[in-house]
């Protein structure tokens, strides 16, 4: 059991994802920097489904009440096991009754924790996965709070290779670090990779140019649902009949679609982001980009480069290869 | 850099990042179309085409989200090109299901039953005949998770939304918004003028199929 001492800004139990429900409605939600969620479940031997702690801005003060092993990875922050400082992107064992106790963040907006066996809150529609505006999923559907208790997932018996059973295990285990030329390069000016369109004939040749050769700066708006970003006024075209094509009929919506509102301005869609949406969408972010502007802030700023489909989908592999 | 040809011919297959594409059936809406929608929907579930993650149908698109690892790109373009040309009209609802809601009308239920009789020129309960007397297809959910757009509203009560919108619309909510309609399956901010309230919970994770109503379903409203 992990017990919340105190919740940081704003920390949530999320795993890879809520799939198969936004014909309904329902957001995939799951973390913003998936990269990060992935390589710290698997520093401590978790499956890929296991459930971790997504942590912004703030980090939050937790005590063990078991042995234990954790994997801090994504944003760099600097993290201590009772008195000891211990790196991130690394198994750590941590003895029961130790506090773990996030510190100064240096560099990005979202670290994740894993811990050996996952968080192990009820499922909701086959998912961990918190979603805050929704109320659901996670515990109870919303943020930690101080004083919550995290209970652990077993580590199953019958599961050797995939599950850590004893502290001597455990110990062994500490101590292995994600390889540093495997880990995300994150920048507060990223180049993110898009595939144009589906609607970017919605936009006028100098809407397009503005939009490959610009930066685009963070606002104060971007959180889980969606990235607002501001700079050169992506302009729609006209219809034959003279009007603005700045609206579509509403259809479905992925994490990384770019949607541009009549003001001109794009809006990335993140991980809760509402499954439909009505405004032409530009472009798409590659999945492989998406850690990149997850773990932006505001102010930073995003330039864009367009990609193919086949070398969008080359990037994911090489990305996700290195974690296998 | 090149813009395709503006406007677009239909149907349009189109990526949608490198994991998902959209079909496009058309730029409009009616519910013809939007059964044809429904029906490439259930074509494409039949082929059983490995690596399809989901499916997301909306009024006059299809958004196929899939695992490239899984299958390539080029093959589900071809294969989703070759059944949107195929699908056929249909005139019925392709889930073949109907489903009655029961709605109280005006009162606290439905705070904006006289503003929407005011704008339209009716009494409240002509209002209230026009909008039990339709069928209505449920075009797509999404929005909040259950939210159900409803396609069929006699023009007659067509209302624009609110100016502001509202910060807590209760869940069961029936409201319209320019010519649709709808149902909230949960409490959220919303903008549509709420005309009445039903007692079924559009969401219910008691229930094996949490939700009530699917894309494709036909939707009577019952005056209670």
């Amino acid at each position: 059991m992990l017990e919340v001492i105190d919740s940081g800004q704003l920390t949530t139990v999320q795993d890879r994802g809520r799939i198969g429900w936004a014909r309904y409605g329902v957001p995939p939600s799951g973390p913003m920097d998936a990269l990060a969620l992935t390589a710290a479940n698997e520093l401590v031997d978790n499956t890929p489904d296991s459930a971790g702690l997504e942590i912004t801005l703030h980090g939050p003060i937790l005590r063990a009440w078991q042995d234990c092993l954790i994997a801090v990875c994504g944003a760099e922050f600097e993290l201590w096991v009772g008195r000891l400082p211990v790196p991130t992107w690394s198994a750590i064992f941590v003895r029961a009754e130790y506090l773990i106790r996030f510190g100064a963040r240096s560099r990005g907006a979202r670290a994740y924790l894993a811990i050996a066996g996952g968080i192990d809150t009820p499922p909701f529609l086959g998912s961990r996965s918190t979603h805050l505006k929704g109320g659901f999923g996670g515990l109870d559907g919303r943020a930690l709070f101080n004083g919550d208790y995290l209970a652990i997932g077993p580590l199953s018996p019958g599961a050797l290779d995939v599950r850590l059973r004893s502290s001597a295990q455990m110990i062994t285990k500490a101590g292995r670090a994600w390889p540093a030329a495997q880990r995300p390069i994150y920048t507060d000016a990223p180049i993110l990779r898009v595939v144009l369109g589906p609607q970017h004939d919605h936009f006028t040749p100098e809407a397009m140019n503005y939009f490959l050769a610009t930066a685009y700066t963070l606002t104060p708006k971007a959180d889980r649902m969606g990235i607002h970003l501001q700079g050169e006024r992506l302009t729609h075209r006209q219809r034959p009949d003279g009007t603005l094509a700045d609206g579509i009929v509403s259809d479905g919506l992925v994490t990384g679609s770019i949607q541009v509102p009549p003001n001109g301005q794009p809006i990335v869609m993140m991980v809760d982001h509402q499954t439909t949406g009505g405004y032409p969408k530009i472009a798409t972010v590659i999945r492989a980009d998406l850690p990149l502007l997850a773990q932006c802030l505001p102010g930073n700023t995003v330039r864009f480069r367009a990609v193919s489909v086949a070398e969008a989908s080359a990037a994911f592999q090489r990305q996700t290869g290195c974690s296998e | 850099m090149s813009n395709p040809d503006f406007p677009p011919t239909y149907p349009r297959v189109l990526p949608v990042g490198e994991a998902a594409f959209t079909v496009e059936l058309s730029a409009s809406v009616d519910s013809a179309l939007n059964r044809r929608v429904h029906a490439l929907d259930a074509a494409l579930a039949a082929t059983a085409t490995g690596g399809i993650v989901e499916c997301v149908p909306s009024y006059r698109s299809l958004l196929v989200i899939y695992d490239p690892d899984t299958v390539s790109s080029a093959c589900l373009g071809s294969l989703l090109l070759e059944l949107a040309l195929a699908v056929p009209a249909a005139d019925t609802a392709t889930t073949g299901r109907v489903v009655e809601i029961p709605v109280q009308y005006g009162g606290e239920a439905g705070p904006d039953l006289e503003d929407v009789a005011r704008h339209c020129h009716l009494t409240p309960t002509e209002v209230i005949r026009l909008h039990s007397r339709t069928a209505y297809q449920v075009a797509m959910l999404g929005f909040t998770p259950g939210f159900a757009y409803l396609l069929g509203l006699p023009q007659a009560l067509s209302t624009p939304r609110l100016e502001t919108p509202r910060f807590r619309v209760e869940p069961g909510s029936v409201g319209i918004a320019g010519d649709q309609t709808g149902v909230y399956a949960l409490s959220s901010p919303g903008g549509w003028r709420i005309i009445g309230r039903t007692p079924l919970e559009l969401f219910d994770l008691r229930r094996p199929d949490p939700f009530m109503l699917k894309a494709g379903d036909e939707v009577q409203f019952v005056e209670s």
